[in-house]
């Protein structure tokens, strides 16, 4: 029984790492869940844009480190990322611009924007392949670790070390600036209670004179502002593969969905409880158990629950649970 | 079908033609034999998206299900495995079953309370572990036979044909399931689920190793049709192949391909026969009358849910025959192979560029986008070296550039996909 190797082990393997990914679904969610509150489609583009924005930002750090300019112990990846956002901010509104201006105008069914933005999504996809390739890009720098598992255990002693990457660190603290920011946005300035306003009652927005096409552009910058940085963070986390953000599509949508489409604190709720289900679910906890359990009890298996292959199972589930038991999700969500 | 549609039907047999001729035979004959499965696949989406408005992106799910099922019927068995864990995985995989049905039962008679969810969700757990606990053993004991060249419990050895409805019945098994969770709510929720199980499926195909042998593939799928090489050695085939002025060996590929052409479009005339007789009769006008107003339709009584529960499934399990055939024609089950954007997305806009609601539509879509799904890459490459031709041979960007075609093809996809969404919504051929 070791109580306090048991809760290192614990935080090192299963809490930092779900709190980060969470964090990243977090953001991801945020900018579905906006297009939905005020565009009133599930965007399957998403995804490539997270990529798309990644892409960009990689491109303009491989430019800044060739020239020499770094972070110093951050990665440089945080000094390229308003160049991505920027990008990914006219990318998206040259594509409202070009596609979708023209059914919002028509007043198409949510479906067909659905299926216009999976055309989306293939251009995108072309476009990073395209551009970047389809292979892995790693593109961290900078120090690896704020705290490594040996200095941690020459500081307390113990047999168990807590490792926080400098990456995970940065994925915390910039997602709680980032929703910090967009909360007081949406709260507080004019801009953002003419968005809410027109995410709850459209007609009522267009009469008291709200510009619906400010309103959207508006939508747009966001996202991209939401949508490059969750995908930064998720590549230097771990690594940028445009095929594995096309597949996030699914852990993002089930977050947003579970939290309730269209409630931008739901989408947050959403991203920590999938991101925690699926690492601890995935998660060999024999290593914790170990150090719990009773001389002698100690488990035999690894006790994983499920094998990592299997994680999109874990959102899926509790996706279907979330629908079947309450539709609109935990936050009350609109359906339309 | 009016004249124009034919027109339509011609060009694209030109454009098949037309790569007999320019290309070669085989690669004709490649693209037609996709082509059919193509056009069987988006029959399928068709009748769920184009009579019921359903909106499943889950395709390649389907798809891989019916694979599996051609491998599972026509494999050979592998005896030792069967002897060293397969009773144990039957019994195992009873064990998960009865657990979800205990599950389902429970909730359906316990009395509503938060002992309720309390005992349903120990009554999981309990299952999941007892499940576990069977089921490990069984798994390491079936792998563990001749990893190498099985390690599976192989199939029922029967031929292959049966397992194309086996296939369509795996398929419509799932969506059953999907079905009877998703549909009734919202129709992005449907997506979402049907993109979740894809994905679900494909994992279970590559990681459980015991069923379909994961990503070490299932090779060697027996076959409908003669093999190559006894064509090569039968001695009247070679006289045959001389006497039209063909080389034994090409003739022999094109025999094997042109006896598969022939089962695929027997079975796609049946089901284009049968779908239009279904979109034509009273069923056919409910499922539009639904689709298009579904408060009406259940005002004048008829029960939407449990219809588009009916499509939802038949759809499905007409991608799992395609799937089934798929697995028949490649002789092999790549799991690694199934990949969303080609056999999801592209299906979709086989349906959309082909006009969704028209089963004449959908077939035209299903060999047109594949035509060009498999020739913009030759065609791009061209493009790249016409356009590139100014540059120094060892220009950096003009080696990315000639590297990078092969993504062509999804932007161009895209771009159709775009296009005929903005100014020809109805797609080439209209629903009437």
């Amino acid at each position: 029984m070791d109580l306090l190797n048991a809760l290192v082990a614990f935080a090192n393997f299963v809490l930092i790492p779900a709190t980060a990914y969470g964090a990243q679904l977090a953001l991801g969610a945020l900018g579905v869940t906006l297009i939905y509150g005020i565009l009133r489609f599930s965007n399957f583009a998403h995804g490539d844009t997270m990529a798309f924005g990644t892409m960009v930002t990689i491109l303009v750090t491989w430019w800044l480190q060739s020239m020499g300019v770094t972070l110093g112990p951050l990665p440089t990846a945080l000094l390229a990322l308003p160049a991505g956002i920027a990008a990914t901010a006219a990318l998206l509104l040259a594509t409202d611009r070009m596609v979708y201006r023209f059914y919002r105008q028509q007043r198409a069914k949510p479906v067909i924007l659905v299926i216009v933005s999976m055309g989306v999504m293939f251009i995108l996809n072309g476009l990073v392949r395209f551009i970047i390739g389809p292979d892995d890009q790693r593109f961290a720098d900078g120090e690896r670790f704020i705290v490594s598992a040996g200095t941690f255990r020459q500081m307390t002693g113990l047999a168990e070390g807590l490792a926080i990457r400098t990456t995970q660190g940065i994925t915390i603290v910039t997602a709680l600036i980032v929703v910090a920011a967009l909360f007081w946005f949406l709260t507080y300035t004019r801009t953002g209670k003419s968005m809410r306003a027109f995410s709850d009652n459209e007609d009522l927005a267009l009469l008291s004179g709200i510009n619906p096409e400010r309103v959207v552009a508006i939508t747009w910058v966001i996202v991209a502002v939401l949508a490059t940085v969750a995908g930064v963070l998720y590549g230097l986390d771990k690594t940028f593969k445009p095929f594995t953000y096309f597949q996030l599509l699914l852990p993002i949508f089930a977050a947003a969905i579970v939290g309730g489409l269209g409630s931008p604190l739901g989408a947050i709720a959403g991203g920590f409880l999938i991101a925690f289900s699926e690492v601890t679910v995935t998660y060999a906890w024999k290593k914790v158990l170990t150090y719990l359990a009773p001389e002698g009890l100690e488990p035999e298996g690894l006790v994983q629950l499920l094998s990592t292959d299997y994680k999109f199972a874990v959102s899926f589930v509790i996706l279907v649970i979330v629908l079947l038991f309450r539709p609109t999700g935990l936050f009350r969500g609109k359906s339309v | 079908m009016t004249r124009r549609d034919m027109a339509l039907f011609a060009l694209v047999a030109l454009l098949i033609l037309g790569t007999g001729f320019v290309q070669s035979w085989n690669s004709a004959l490649f693209i037609l034999n996709y082509g059919l499965i193509s056009a069987i696949m988006a029959l399928g989406v068709n009748m769920q998206w184009g009579y019921a408005g359903l909106f499943n992106v889950g395709v390649m799910g389907f798809v891989a299900l019916g694979g599996l099922g051609a491998v599972l019927v026509s494999m050979p068995p592998v005896g030792e495995a069967w002897a060293a864990g397969g009773l144990r995985m039957v019994g195992a995989l009873a064990l998960g079953l009865g657990v979800i049905i205990g599950a389902i039962v429970l909730w359906r008679r316990a009395p509503a309370g938060r002992w309720r969810g309390l005992a349903m969700v120990g009554w999981l757990v309990a299952g999941f572990f007892a499940f576990r606990a069977v089921f490990d053993p069984a798994v390491q004991a079936i792998e563990a036979v001749n990893p190498a060249a099985t390690g599976y419990l192989g199939g029922l050895g029967l031929p292959v044909l049966l397992g194309w409805p086996v296939g369509a019945v795996l398929a419509a098994g799932a969506a059953w399931v999907i079905g009877k969770t998703a549909l009734g709510l919202r129709s992005d929720y449907l997506a979402i689920a049907t993109l979740g199980i894809a994905e679900i499926v494909i994992a279970v195909l590559k990681n459980e190793d015991w069923l379909s042998r994961g990503v070490k593939n299932v090779i060697g799928v027996p076959r409908p049709v003669p093999y190559e090489v006894d064509l090569q050695a039968d001695p009247g085939f070679v006289a045959q192949a001389e006497a039209l002025g063909l080389d034994a060996v090409t003739a022999s590929t094109l025999v094997v391909k042109l006896a598969y052409t022939g089962l695929f479009a027997v079975v796609l005339i049946a089901l284009i026969w049968l779908s239009q007789k279904a979109l034509n009769s009273p069923w056919g006008r409910m499922m539009r009358a639904i689709r298009d107003n579904e408060v009406a339709a259940e005002a004048m009584g008829k029960d939407v849910k449990a219809r588009h529960l009916q499509v939802f499934i038949l759809g499905s399990a007409i991608c799992g025959l395609a799937g089934a055939m798929m697995v028949t024609y490649d002789s092999q089950l790549t799991p690694s192979s199934y990949q969303p954007l080609r056999f999801t997305f592209l299906v979709w806009v086989m349906v959309i560029v082909g006009g969704s609601g028209n089963n004449w539509g959908a077939v035209l879509g299903g060999f047109l986008i594949w035509f060009l799904w498999v020739q913009v890459e030759p065609l791009g490459a061209f493009l790249m070296q016409l356009l590139t031709s100014g540059m120094a041979e060892e220009s950096g960007l003009r080696a990315h550039l000639m590297e990078s075609v092969a993504h062509m093809r999804l932007l161009t996809m895209g771009v159709i996909l775009l296009l005929v969404l903005r100014f020809s919504p109805r797609g080439l051929i209209p629903e009437r």
